[in-house]
């Protein structure tokens, strides 16, 4: 327990400790309208974790390094963020798992930048901590209903798109550089007849010498509309829109409109006012919103020091985008099944009740805020099929790239060979099959009258991506998904 | 030309057999099924005729099978879709949605094209099916 003083010595001019100037409450009951954080922290060597823990709690609250009189014009007990628990983390010898609550109005309502600017501002620079990790947060449904939310929403983009019980099929054009507008397009023109629902641009495709944006654009939308009549089903292609400015972005998003795109996308590198500047247009002008987290893995990676993505995953359905991508597990990128389970649970979840298999630490009510589809993409193939559907569920984007276009017969018959691979899997899994088990007898039956799944089966089925994952829950023996 | 549209439109018709798995499937997760035809499918036609009202209380796949087959007898050259709402919150709509029927003959969609300003283009998809029977051909 920090030793109680009183107010005339807590205020004396000098450095005390963080424990002392009212951070560290062991006892502190956290209300239901706090705003509650878990933070992996690495001290110093010979810094005590109790202390630690306040010091991040006044670094990303009200404290500065020196006692301030200007504190007793307030009511500073209320504005100071108070660590009430400190774990050590399972497993490891110099991390604390602390958890830190926050009162409701220390927050702007409906600010991303505000929220993070004190939660992960200066206070991931201090120097007493090694490291510094914001594992998870529970968000106060007061402070959520103050958040848009996703522009469209699962929901809501499924009854516009009219694509019900299975997950949707998209494929980022690739080579992702240096194709002409028109030879672009070609590439949409052909995945979306072939079968896809969506076709993407990817994420450092905005404006450049080889293909200015305009061009880009008039050439996709000639490809949707000529892919919509050649199906009879709704289209899109996701125009990236991410540019320079605020205002080059809503240019870019009025022509997309105007041209009659059901979609347009943005980077995770924009950043958070950006997007949830995208998110109001999206909302007012019908569009869906994707998001591509280009960037992401700078800090979201590495156990000890960053962001977990699930974390970024909560912070980017309040600010209101419909689409992000979440991992894969079986394809070439970072995804351990669990912690990718989590991250996806916590975009598609009205409700998610405390997992900490999952890496989820809170019980957090979404507040009836729309859902955000996640999407699965980089080096997933038609073969994984089976597994994509057991891990990932229907209510998501599986986005094979080079799995469709890099298909031997032509990126129409990739696409078909996706689309007939999706579809059978699940029939096979409503009809009570035990699709896992025998998801690659059941694909090589359906190839029979397939003959592009035939093909993508042959090219692609030893291609998997067994590494062991980096960010992985704490809290069960790490397992990589196996093919 | 074959319209995709459907959760099982790239796959062989489904045979009598695999619909009442999948109407099976519905009613386990409390789903309620209900038909719906058209003569338009456009994609952005939402509204198709409701064969009926969708099934709330049925419990038997075979009742549902019974009632697409009078909705086929029906309408033979007609589209026809089974769909399968949730009524949980949060979902609050389609489940899944399928095609049991289609016309022998598929007419598919014309694009016309109206150039605008610049190079921009509006897009409009007509209905083939339409455009011979303009007038109400769903009665």
């Amino acid at each position: 327990m920090p030793k109680v003083i009183s107010a005339s010595d807590r205020y004396k001019a000098g450095v005390l400790e963080y424990k002392q100037m009212g951070y560290w409450e062991p006892d502190y009951q956290p209300k239901d309208t706090d705003l509650i954080c878990v933070f992996r922290i690495t001290p110093q060597s010979g810094v005590d974790p109790d202390e630690a823990a306040a010091a991040v709690a006044g670094e990303s609250s009200t404290a500065t390094w020196t006692v301030v009189w200007t504190d007793r014009l307030t009511a500073c007990e209320l504005y100071r963020a108070k660590a009430y628990r400190v774990d050590p983390v399972p497993n490891s010898e110099d991390q604390y798992f602390a958890y830190i609550a926050y009162d409701l109005d220390l927050f702007e309502p409906g600010s991303i930048a505000n929220m993070t600017a004190s939660i992960i501002g200066n206070v991931f620079g201090f120097k007493a901590l090694k490291c510094l990790r914001l594992e998870d947060m529970r968000i106060p449904v007061a402070y959520m209903k103050t958040f848009q939310g996703p522009a469209s929403g699962i929901i809501v983009e499924r009854e516009r798109l009219e694509k019900y019980g299975r997950p949707l099929l998209g494929a980022t054009v690739k080579p992702k550089l240096g194709l002409s507008g028109r030879n672009y397009g070609r590439v949409v023109y052909e995945a979306l007849k072939g079968g896809l629902d969506f076709t993407k641009d990817d994420e450092n495709i905005n404006s450049q010498p080889f293909m200015h944006w305009r061009d880009r654009f008039l050439y996709c939308m000639e490809a949707v509309n000529r892919a919509q009549v050649m199906s009879g089903e709704v289209k899109g292609h996701y125009l990236n829109v991410t540019a320079a400015t605020m205002e080059d972005m809503y240019e870019r998003a009025e022509f997309a409109k105007s041209l009659g795109s059901v979609i347009v996308m943005i980077d995770l590198v924009v950043g958070y006012t950006a997007i949830q500047s995208m998110a109001k247009w999206a909302r007012g002008n019908d569009m869906i919103l994707h998001l591509h987290r280009a960037g992401h893995g700078t800090y979201t990676r590495q156990k000890s020091h960053g962001i977990s993505f699930r974390v970024i995953g909560k912070w980017m359905r309040m600010a209101g985008v419909d689409h992000i991508h979440a991992g894969t597990v079986v394809g070439k990128l970072e995804g351990d099944p669990r912690t990718v389970a989590g991250i996806y649970d916590v975009l598609r979840e009205t409700y998610n009740p405390k997992n900490l298999e999952h890496g989820i630490f809170f019980d957090q009510d979404w507040a009836s805020l729309n859902k955000t589809m996640p999407v699965a993409s980089g080096g997933i193939h038609a073969g994984q099929m089976h597994q994509l559907v057991h891990y990932l569920g229907e209510d998501v984007v599986l986005q094979f790239g080079g799995g469709t276009i890099g298909h031997p017969m032509g990126i129409e018959a990739g696409a078909t060979a996706n689309r007939v691979a999706l579809e059978t899997m699940i029939l096979a899994r409503n009809e009570g099959k035990d699709y896992i088990n025998e998801g690659p007898e059941i694909l090589q039956q359906a190839a029979k009258s397939c003959k592009p799944l035939q093909a993508a089966l042959d090219t692609w089925k030893d291609i998997t991506f067994n590494y062991e994952s980096t960010d992985t829950p704490d809290f069960v023996p790490v397992a990589t998904a196996v093919a | 030309m074959r319209i995709t549209q459907g959760t099982f439109s790239f796959l062989p018709e489904l045979t009598d057999e695999q619909i009442k798995k999948q109407v099976k499937y519905c009613l386990d997760q409390n789903y309620a099924v209900n038909i719906e035809y058209t003569d338009d499918p456009h994609p952005r036609n939402t509204y198709w005729e409701m064969w009926g009202l969708p099934m709330f209380d049925l419990k038997d796949p075979a009742g549902v099978l019974m009632e697409i087959n009078e909705c086929r007898k029906t309408y033979p050259n007609h589209y026809i879709r089974v769909g399968a709402f949730d009524s949980e919150r949060g979902t609050e709509s389609l489940r899944i949605s399928f095609i049991v029927n289609r016309p022998s003959h598929e007419p598919g969609f014309r694009l016309e094209r109206t150039e605008t300003d610049g190079r921009c283009i509006r897009y409009t998809a007509h209905s083939y099916a339409r455009l011979s029977e303009p007038r109400g051909a769903d009665k």
